[in-house]
Formats: structure tokens, sequence, C-alpha cells
């Protein structure tokens, strides 16, 4: 009886928690929107920049916690994909191929043959065993951009110019750019909660809470699971193309390990399986690591411990943290 | 290729996998007996060539500081695991990646404010300075042998220690089924407490020991933590005889792939087509045969018996 009743609760607390989430996100959008015109008052370009710097990692971060939130698939190589991305738009912009649509096809094409390849053996894994292949597919990559000397090796390559759409010179201005990564990412966080929401995003959750009765009920979680880690993988794609937009500079250093872990920890940081949670971890994590190099030189020895503390005293990320304190006031 | 080139080369990769056993040896232990996925042991590794370096300038002696460095190594890895590590058995590993990463950054900075940012060097020791004529044409530093033979003896004396002893048994009950070993009577917070101080130590061993042949710098053990992983994946998790095995092995086909694959390649494609995908393909080797591994045999070669 009294299991019942903490069900109700935990639904009730649930779906709270949802409608928190829902509020939290859209407020961070209009901010987000509004922020250029505030950023007036102060070093314009230096907050634009930073801003859209934090949205691509948000993108990259969300396209993370599809797999790792709702299939349990925790890649420990999704610097990979940023990488493809940002070398799809460096190695074609070298090559005088400067529109955004031609670019980012590309980009999404080798993402989607690259996490479909990929995906197809690593899912044939489990647990840790998932975690270290997904990380030798990415160092594989990282090995091979290294390699690539016609495009600047361990160097990397700067780019030309930004990307064009049609022709026009959108990115040029670090507005234009500004837009454009805050609409690709409310773009990719209401696809992403469609997939979660549809039944596709059921049996996913379905594969992760329990892979055996799935199977028994007629699904092949295997299919669903790489169907979700191509769509990730390509979102992580745009992330790059965006990125070396950005930065006007791609690198092998993309698609470090380092790289990776830091994706983890952006999405992790903010909750996992919340969606709302990384995006807003991400953007914490980057403005934290920025106000803190700021501070001191030596800005890692407060930042590493400060991680270790989120991970002993605040269960579930920031996502988890506000659902307590926005409990404990309801309640 | 000429043979003493092939033997210089097959000694380097034995050296090179002897230290990854160094490393793998602790992590794999950690990973199997703790199901804590531990991407710390690198900076510990750092930490102990650091703490080598320090000490043998102290003393004045290579010897005294290495005697010195590896009970510190031992204390400083207990110290962690009280502060942090015994706080994160049984969670999730996901909540253990990102505690790990944090202590990665911390030290990697700490290590830059205590002794600088540039690298530190170590000298050899007079008496094995020099090199050793092997055969013909084969001179081979001395220092390198005494890691290899070092390496040697420590991983006989774990695998005794292992298989022989009743802390070796309790670490191979504890691989299998944690939770039984527990239910049996045993402290298995003090079981794990052991088993973590002494692969911290070994790995700052294995830091130690290189110092007079790398540069000892922050970061050092990044790297080295992720080659360490591919080992005690393609060995089988909790397997001392596994990551054994795996570490010859990646440090060989690492070492030989780098050097002869460009030379390979040449037989089939022509020279500078070959020189170029030789160096692409040499750093991947490692990982394609880890992919392969886990492709062929998902638990790895030598998974620990459930």
């Amino acid at each position: 009886m009294s299991a019942a009743g903490t069900d109700i609760a935990v639904t009730a607390k649930a779906r709270q928690a949802v409608g928190g989430r829902e509020r939290a996100i859209i407020a961070t959008f209009v901010l987000l929107a509004l922020a250029p015109i505030a950023a007036q008052a102060g070093p314009q370009g230096y907050i634009i920049d930073l801003i859209t710097r934090m949205m691509i990692f948000a993108i990259a971060a969300l396209s993370l916690d599809l797999i790792l939130g709702y299939g349990a698939m925790v890649s420990f190589g999704h610097a990979a994909f940023i990488g493809l991305g940002a070398y799809a738009v460096g190695i074609l912009a070298s090559h005088g191929v400067t529109d955004f649509v031609v670019q980012l096809a590309a980009a999404l094409a080798a993402a989607a043959v690259f996490a479909f390849v990929t995906g197809a053996l690593s899912l044939r894994t489990k647990g840790v065993y998932f975690i270290m292949i997904t990380l030798a597919f990415s160092q594989m990559l990282f090995f091979f951009g290294v390699s690539l000397s016609a495009y600047g090796g361990d160097d990397g390559l700067s780019l030309p110019e930004r990307s064009r759409l049609f022709g026009l010179p959108l990115f040029s201005s670090d507005k234009g750019l500004f837009y454009a990564t805050l609409a690709c990412l409310i773009g990719c966080y209401l696809l992403c909660r469609a997939i979660v929401a549809s039944r596709f995003g059921r049996v996913l959750r379905g594969a992760r809470e329990n892979p055996v009765r799935m199977t028994a009920i007629g699904f092949s979680p295997y299919r669903f699971q790489l169907v979700a880690y191509v769509i990730s993988g390509m979102m992580a794609a745009l992330a790059g193309a965006l990125l070396a937009n950005q930065t006007g500079f791609v690198s092998p250093a993309y698609m470090s390990w380092q790289r990776s872990g830091e994706l983890l920890a952006m999405t992790i940081f903010g909750g996992v399986g919340t969606l709302v949670g990384p995006i807003i971890g991400a953007m914490a994590f980057l403005a934290l690591e920025e106000w803190l190099a700021g501070l001191t030189e030596h800005w890692k020895m407060i930042f590493g411990p400060l991680l270790v503390c989120v991970v002993l005293f605040a269960r579930g990320g920031i996502m988890g943290l506000a659902a307590r304190i926005g409990g404990k006031r309801d309640g | 290729m000429s043979l003493t080139l092939f033997l210089v080369q097959t000694l380097n990769g034995l050296q090179f996998g002897i230290l990854l056993f160094l490393i793998a040896a602790g992590l794999t232990l950690v990973f199997g007996v703790m199901d804590f996925i531990n991407l710390a042991h690198g900076v510990q590794y750092m930490v102990g060539a650091y703490l080598a370096a320090w000490f043998t300038a102290l003393t004045g002696d290579f010897f005294l500081g290495l005697l010195l460095a590896l009970p510190t190594a031992l204390l400083f890895g207990l110290l962690l695991e009280w502060l942090v590590f015994r706080h994160l058995y049984g969670r999730d590993h996901l909540d253990q990646v990102l505690a790990t990463f944090g202590v990665i950054l911390f030290l990697n900075e700490a290590v830059k404010v205590a002794w600088g940012s540039s690298p530190l060097s170590v000298p050899i020791p007079d008496a094995f300075s020099g090199s050793v004529r092997m055969m013909d044409g084969l001179l081979y530093p001395v220092w390198r042998l005494v890691v290899i033979g070092s390496g040697f003896a420590i991983a006989i004396g774990l695998a005794l220690l292992v298989s022989r002893t009743r802390l070796g048994m309790l670490v191979r009950a504890g691989a299998v089924n944690a939770p039984m070993v527990s239910a049996l009577g045993v402290d298995i917070g003090r079981l794990f407490m052991i088993v973590f101080g002494f692969g911290a130590m070994l790995a700052g061993f294995a830091g130690a020991m290189v110092a007079p042949i790398l540069s000892v710098e922050p970061g050092m053990g990044d790297n080295i933590l992720i080659l360490a992983f591919v080992v005690i994946v393609i060995g089988g998790i909790g397997s001392i005889r596994g990551a054994f095995a795996a570490a010859l092995l990646v440090g060989l086909v690492d070492t030989l792939g780098r050097s002869f694959g460009p030379q390979m390649l040449r037989l089939m494609l022509d020279p500078s087509a070959a020189s170029q995908t030789g160096r692409a393909l040499a750093p991947m080797l490692i990982y394609i045969l880890m992919a392969a591994v886990l492709i062929v045999r998902p638990a790895g070669l030598f998974p620990a018996q459930r």
C-alpha cells in the first residue's frame, strides 16, 4: 500500500519536475535571444562569441543525452562527431565550397555513415565494453585527423572564410552566427523532445530499462539503439559544423578523448536524461570555466574539486539539485 | 628491415608493454573488484614520476628517491581513496567518470603549481647508465633492460600474490562476486582500500621507473591512461593474466607498427603513398586491434571466470 502511495507521489513529483523543466528551458531560450541586446552594454563581441560557443556545446551535450539518458549508451567518443562536422566544413571551405547547406549535408552524411558503421559494431558489446569501443573508434578518427597532412595534420587548418547561406554572408557577422546557432539549438531540442515522446523513444527507454523484456514482446532493441546513435551522431556533427565557423579553425584536438570526457562531464553536470539539463549544464560548464579562468591562472584547481563535489553532494547534477530545492519549497 | 633494428624495436616494445602492464594491473583490479572506473589512475602514474624526480633531487640518489617515492605514492593513493573514491563505489559509472575527471583536472594543475609547468628530467642512475652490447652492432641502454627486468619480476610476484595468498584469493573472489565476499564476513571496505592503494603504488612505480627515460611533465598520464584502458579491455577486465598478455601485445604492436608499418606497406604501395598511409595507420593499429578483439570476443581475451 505504502509502495503504491509513494508511486503516485513519485509520478506527481516527476510531472512537476517536467513542468519546471519546460519553464526553465523556455526562460533560457528567451534570455539567449535577448542576450545580444543586453550585451551592447558590455564588451559585445566577447560576450556574443562566448555565448555562441556555449550554445554549440549545448547542442553537442543534448545529442549525447539522447543516447546516454534515454538509451543508456555511454559514448566515450562523442567528440569524434564534432570533429567530423568541423572537418567537413574546413575541408570543403579550403576547396572553395563555402555554402553552408552543402557543407552541412556533407557533415551530416559523414557523421551518419561513421555512426552507422561504428554503432553497428559497438552495439554488439555492453556496458563498460561499449564505453571503451566508442573510445577506440574516436581515437582512430583522431589519429586519422593528425595524419591528414594535406589539411594541416596535427596543426589543423584555418577557414578561409565563414560559411555562406545560399550565397549570403549570413554567418560573417557574429550576431548572424549567434542567431543561427540559437535556431539550431531550439530545433535540436524540439526534435529530441519529439523523439523521446514518440513510440520510438518509448521503445528506446524500454530497452534501457529491460532489453530482455523488450525482445520478448517483439521489439529488436538493437535497431532502435542504432538509429538513435546515428541521429545523435548527426546532431553532434551539426555542432561541429557550427564550431568550425565560430572558431574559424579546425584541428584534431576537437576529437581528443579529453573533449569526449568534457562532453560527458557537461551532460552529467546538467543532469542525465532530462534534455534540458545538458543544455544548461554545457552552458554553465563553459561559463564557469571562463569565469574561473579570469580569476586565476590555476582555475582547474578550483574547477576539478567542484566537479567532484557535484558528484558527491548533488546527485542528478543541476537538474537534480533544482528538483530537490523546488520539491522542498513546494512540499 | 635489418635484424638488429627489429630486435631493438622488439625490446622497446617489450619495455613499453611492461610499463603498460604496471599501470594496467592496478586499473584492472580496481575495475574488476570494485566495478569502479578510475580515470584518475593515469595521474597517479604522473604523481609517481614527480615524487621520484623530487626525492631524487632532494637526496641526490635515485634509489633512495625511489625508496621514498613508493610509500609516498601509496599514502597518496590511500588519501585519494579516503577523500573521494570511497564515496563512489556502488555509484553509477557516469558519476565515477565525472568525479575522477575532476581529480585529473585538479592534479594536473596541482603539479604545475608545485613543480612548475616545464618538464623535469631525472638522470639515469650511474650504475645503470650507458649501453650494453647484446650482439654484433646491437647496443641497448642498460636502464631500459632494468625497467623490463623489474617489470617482469613484479609481474611474477603479482601472479604469485594473486594465485597463492589469502589476500589474492579474496581479490579473485571479489572480482567474481563482491557482494557475496562481503556476505561471507570479509571486510570488503578494507579489501578495496588495500587493492586501491596497491594499484596506486604500482602506477607510481611505473612512473618512477620511466622518469629517467621520459620527461616528467603535467598531463603525462593522460594518454597512457587511455592505453591502459585499451589493455585491460583487450585482456578482460579483472584479469591480471589478461592484462599481462594484452600489455605486451599492445606494446609490441604499437612499437613495431610505428617503425615497420610503412616498410611493410611499401611492398604493396608506391613509397610516398606507403609512408603516408603508414603514418596514418600506425597509431590506429592498437585501437583497430581492440575493436577487433571486442567484436570477436566481447569480454576480452582472458575474461575473469564467472
